[in-house]
């Protein structure tokens, strides 16, 4: 693929991310967020939050599974968005449900499990966000950095969870993002075992040892 | 060397036409990735709208400077009609409060009959029309608060538990005072999936019961209730979180054991039988210390009681509320 043509595709991946935050902005102004805005903005961005961790998460699998290789292309503008939706998700909660107050806002993260495992997820996304760039990946070498940056599963994971545990009654929208984080971690598991496997011995492979 | 492929200038695209097209695809192709992202996000957001279009309720009783003082009217803006009927919690039909309005709008009540039995000299199966005669349509204005922390100021149309329960004449032995809701899946499809046991079913304490701004609720804003907000008749306790007021009623029966409740037993833990708004009590996963007002912009701090403490707070002397919260 062209420079040109990776150039225009992260393009199109940023303003589809910013679709909904448009969106989002536009009916508020509009009086058109429903009954209950403020509840209507922290769950819609925090939705978003999940829905680009998944996605973020479906970049690998995909691109091993059809051999696009661009693919990768998409990754680091998909992570950047879940971890700005988060940001986003936490202001309206500070702002909107705790009124702005600092301590009501600790005091209530401290508290509650499912802000526990929130605020998890939300801080571990931070440090992903600051080693994106080309510079740190240099900075830390591939292999760190990608050990590094397998924290997006723990986030992925503490975030599913947090929305699970704040529902009422009807988990059926957060089993959904369970099912389908089961499979991209699924799948991760499969290619770990099948690596870990030694490849069997065949004569040709079997070199002298030194010294022997 | 040989020219093989050669193409002859003519057949070339001018460098500018050929990025001009290029451009205009992407610009094409961007404007249509945008417009299908934000037509999801739109499948999944819907903007939602609807009219109340239900009978105007004649004889309507204004409370009086007395009454007002009792709790009958409370000196707060009242939530508009929009959103009372636009977000509602009735499990019913769906769990997504802005999709119940659009779930029940067929919701058909003609010939609903409610039975009153258990401990009583005079059970009776009233029809709609013969129970709402008992008295006349009295406008109470009263806080609602949800245990999700949000909360309106509604303007119901109703009367009175208290009447309906002396005209059955309860015995001594009637200690509760518990309620159904219809059962129906064809009507309620909330009801085909099992996220609650079926029928949804509540109670009250029989002195509860009896105080007088425990109302069964016909109407809202000088309507008759429409399917989202309880249709034909529900019970309203204002100084209760808003599950207590059970919605479609069918059935009350007067009993002399404390009667299973739906939220309790989907999570004792979490829900109570009293169920009193209390901002010092704590849903064990969020603050009941303050509200968010629907129409407002910040949040209010939440009373004890809903604001009815000198009206109901003799009801529980000496409980310890924070045991039977």
């Amino acid at each position: 693929m062209k420079e040109g043509d990776i150039r225009f595709i992260k393009l199109l991946v940023l303003v589809c991310g910013a679709v909904p935050l448009a969106l989002l902005v536009w009916d508020q102004s509009h009086n058109r967020l429903g009954a209950n805005p403020q509840n209507f903005l922290i769950l819609t961005t925090g939705m978003m939050t999940l829905i680009f961790l998944v996605l973020t998460m479906a970049v690998t699998p995909l691109r091993k599974i059809t051999g696009l290789n661009w693919l990768i292309q998409f990754r680091r503008m998909l992570g950047l968005y879940a971890f700005f939706y988060g940001c986003v998700h936490f202001l309206c909660f500070f702002s909107l449900d705790r009124a702005f107050s600092i301590t009501s806002t600790f005091t209530e993260m401290t508290k509650r499990k499912y802000l526990i495992l929130g605020s998890t997820a939300l801080l571990v996304m931070v440090p992903l966000a600051i080693t994106s760039t080309n510079g740190m990946i240099k900075r830390l070498g591939g292999k760190r950095w990608r050990a590094l940056h397998r924290l997006a599963y723990v986030a992925a994971i503490a975030g599913v969870i947090h929305y699970y545990m704040q529902v009422k009654a009807d988990t059926r929208q957060p089993l959904v993002f369970a099912a389908v984080l089961a499979v991209l971690l699924g799948y991760r598991l499969v290619v770990y075992w099948q690596q870990r496997k030694p490849p069997p011995p065949t004569p040709a492979a079997i070199k002298p040892k030194p010294g022997a | 060397m040989k020219e093989t492929n050669k193409i002859s200038s003519r057949e070339v695209t001018p460098e500018a036409v050929y990025f001009s097209r290029r451009t205009f695809i992407r610009a094409g192709i961007l404007a249509a990735s945008a417009v299908a992202t934000g037509v999801v996000y739109r499948q999944l957001n819907p903007v939602g709208h609807g009219k109340v279009n239900t009978p105007v309720i004649q004889g309507l009783v204004k409370p009086t400077a007395t009454e007002e003082a009792q709790g009958f009217r409370v000196d707060e803006p009242e939530t508009s009609l929009q959103n009372i009927t636009h977000y509602n919690n009735f499990y019913e039909f769906s769990t997504d409060k802005e999709g119940v309005a659009p779930a029940a709008e067929e919701f058909d009540t003609r010939g609903w009959q409610v039975s009153v039995e258990g401990l009583v000299n005079k059970p009776k199966v009233f029809d709609l029309d013969d129970l709402l005669k008992i008295s006349p349509p009295e406008e109470r204005i009263y806080r609602m608060r949800c245990v999700e922390a949000w909360s309106m100021v509604i303007p119901w149309v109703g009367f009175s538990l208290s009447k309906l329960l002396d005209l059955v004449e309860p015995l001594s032995s009637a200690k509760y005072v518990a309620f159904q809701t219809l059962l129906d899946p064809k009507r309620m499809p909330g009801q085909r999936s099992d996220v609650l046991d079926w029928p949804y079913v509540e109670g009250l304490r029989m002195d509860e019961a009896m105080h007088p701004l425990a109302i069964l609720a016909s109407g809202l804003y000088g309507r008759a209730l429409p399917p989202q907000d309880g249709a034909p008749i529900r019970l309203v306790v204002p100084w209760k979180y808003g599950f207590k007021g059970i919605k479609s009623i069918v059935k009350i029966k007067l009993v002399a054991d404390q009667p299973p409740t739906t939220w309790s037993a989907y999570a004792s833990n979490e829900y109570g039988f009293y169920a009193n708004v209390n901002p010092h009590v704590d849903h064990p996963r969020w603050s009941q210390a303050t509200e968010q007002r629907i129409g407002e912009f910040g949040r209010r701090p939440t009373l004890m009681f809903n604001g009815y403490e000198a009206e109901v707070g003799h009801l529980y002397a000496g409980m310890d509320l924070h045991k039977d919260f």
